[in-house]
């Protein structure tokens, strides 16, 4: 069956892509999720409905039109993220509703586009990665996986405390854009395959499955790759033979493994720290623990 | 050198519509270890914030290794460990990690891990006692261990001039002794130590000169004022009616 699938073009681009988004998205999920922004990438997927709706209206490619409109957005929500504290949380829901509104508005008033359409991009499709789609969906993962990963010594420091990346003289302002630059071509990569409403889980959980096992950063990126990857053929496979929207296998399957991660990390006595920050000191006020202690634990 | 460390004159900081500081001067000379104290409030935190370029001046000026703050760019020079409860971000990250991020600069940031660099961080790390927990969670460490990580992360940079923001508050004894004979090396090599904290406790006998503020103004500037041999001694058994609360106590030990 595996051979007869892989012989099918449209199968070949979809894995393709699949391979691709698995990289990219838990690539810039782990930075989003590093500097708890974990929904950035679900604001950003909204947002670009728009962009693909635009696409419709203008005749041209939805891919081109959702990576400007969704770098758009995902700038002007760093603008506002970082301007302060007061409005910005209303702020940020407008642009997230406005997005889906203005995407619906949009389709509506084009002759090309119908909702059905706009289904294919809220939750994946096998079928809709064109030949000419897969050059773009490399071109911007090659863009996003050279900043996530060659960058990355700056995007840690920037992402684990940004006012010290500030002392430090980082360029702190160019950093936080590029941040949301990156995850705004992710979302862009990812929608034919996970589809804008679910291109955030695979951007979230991956990192989330992979932090149950590792200790330091660079681990957890790493493995939140590999988990990525596989979850994103695995995903495609499935969606393929129950003839389901692959975003949904591949979330199924995201979620799924991180609950089996999470019953094997806690049944190896670590409390995974996914759901608080405080996991490992059992017993006592963790400042009373003294060298000691530790030395006795390990 | 004849350039103070640290300039600041006549600043004013408002925090939204509050003064939080008012017409502060304070000038710290090169090689200077200096305590900035006051109340919950005064506007100590700030003042280093102000002296960093983390929150702007409304009026006044700032002057950092005889450069005005706008213009300067020397930042690898310039150490600073925030206050904070904890270190961890989101993803869990090892001490030598985020020690390590210390070494980015302005000029290196995009640059990949050196030999140099992986010797200054194994040094800063032993430097406060944390060599052997590099490989380490950050997030399996205690509150005093995760400030000496911040500590240590300051350190990497080998500063010339050293901000630290109450580095002593909640941190266990045997943390702050480890701090307090890293700190001790610093100042002999010349850094200048800028300390914000709540009492001078172990460092009391490094600290040249203490600055006091209160309500945001500057109300005493000279010696450190002396230590309470009843309450911040080193054989002070600090029993308080509150000692029930092993936190607490911990965090009054001088």
């Amino acid at each position: 069956m595996i051979l007869e699938v892989l012989g099918l073009p449209f199968m070949q681009r979809a894995l393709v892509a699949a391979v691709l988004v698995g990289l990219a998205a838990p690539a810039v999920g782990t930075y989003l999720v590093q500097r708890r922004l974990a929904l950035m990438g679900d604001g950003i997927g909204h947002v670009a409905l728009t962009g693909v709706a635009l696409g419709f209206l203008l005749g041209t490619a939805p891919v081109l039109t959702a990576v400007v409109v969704a770098t758009l957005g995902a700038v002007a929500m760093e603008l506002i993220r970082g301007r302060g504290r007061l409005g910005g949380d209303v702020a940020l829901a407008m642009l997230f509703y406005g997005g889906i509104a203005g995407g619906v508005l949009l389709i509506g008033l084009s002759d090309t586009g119908s909702s059905s359409s706009l289904l294919a991009y809220l939750f994946g499709s096998l079928t809709t990665v064109a030949p000419g789609d897969l050059w773009v969906i490399s071109g911007l993962a090659v863009v996003v996986l050279g900043t996530t990963i060659g960058l990355r010594r700056a995007l840690f420091a920037l992402c684990q405390d940004e006012e010290f990346a500030r002392v430090a003289g980082l360029p702190v302002r160019w950093l936080n854009i590029l941040v949301a630059v990156t995850a705004a071509l992710t979302v862009t990569v990812a929608m034919r395959v996970v589809g804008l409403l679910l291109v955030s889980a695979l951007m979230v959980m991956p990192v989330a499955t992979a932090q149950q096992f590792c200790r330091s950063f660079a681990g957890t990126l790493w493995l939140a790759l590999g988990l990525g990857v596989a979850v994103s053929v695995l995903g495609v496979f499935g969606s393929y033979s129950l003839d389901v929207a692959p975003g949904a296998t591949i979330v199924v399957l995201a979620i799924g493994a991180f609950v089996v991660a999470s019953a094997v990390s806690s049944l190896r006595g670590r409390v995974p720290s996914v759901w608080g920050q405080r996991p490992v000191v059992a017993g006592g006020l963790p400042d009373d623990e003294t060298d000691d202690d530790v030395a006795v634990r390990r | 050198m004849s350039e103070p460390a640290i300039g600041v004159s006549g600043a004013r900081v408002h925090l939204g519509q509050q003064l939080v500081l008012d017409e502060v001067s304070v000038v710290v000379a090169r090689g200077e270890v200096i305590a900035l104290l006051g109340a919950n409030g005064s506007g100590k935190s700030t003042l280093v914030r102000a002296a960093l370029g983390l929150v702007p001046t409304t009026s006044g000026s700032v002057t950092l290794l005889g450069t005005p703050l706008g213009q300067f760019r020397a930042w690898e020079r310039i150490g600073y460990v925030p206050q904070r409860v904890s270190a961890t971000g989101g993803v869990p990250a090892t001490v030598g990690e985020v020690v390590g991020s210390g070494r980015l600069t302005g000029r290196t940031w995009w640059r990949r891990t050196s030999p140099d660099d992986r010797a200054q961080i194994q040094h800063a790390m032993d430097a406060v006692g944390l060599g052997d927990l590099a490989g380490r969670s950050v997030n399996d460490l205690s509150g005093g261990q995760q400030q000496r990580v911040l500590i240590a992360r300051a350190l990497v940079r080998q500063p010339q001039v050293l901000f630290l923001d109450e580095p002593t508050a909640g941190v266990d004894r045997a943390s702050q002794d480890a701090f307090a004979e890293a700190l001790r090396q610093l100042v002999h090599r010349g850094t200048t130590v800028v300390l914000v904290l709540h009492e001078l406790g172990v460092l009391g006998d490094l600290v040249q000169r203490s600055v006091v503020l209160r309500a945001g103004r500057v109300v005493h500037d000279g010696a450190p004022p002396p230590a309470r041999p009843m309450h911040a001694g080193p054989d002070h058994d600090h029993v308080h009616p509150h000692a029930f609360d092993r936190r607490s106590s911990r965090e009054l030990l001088p």
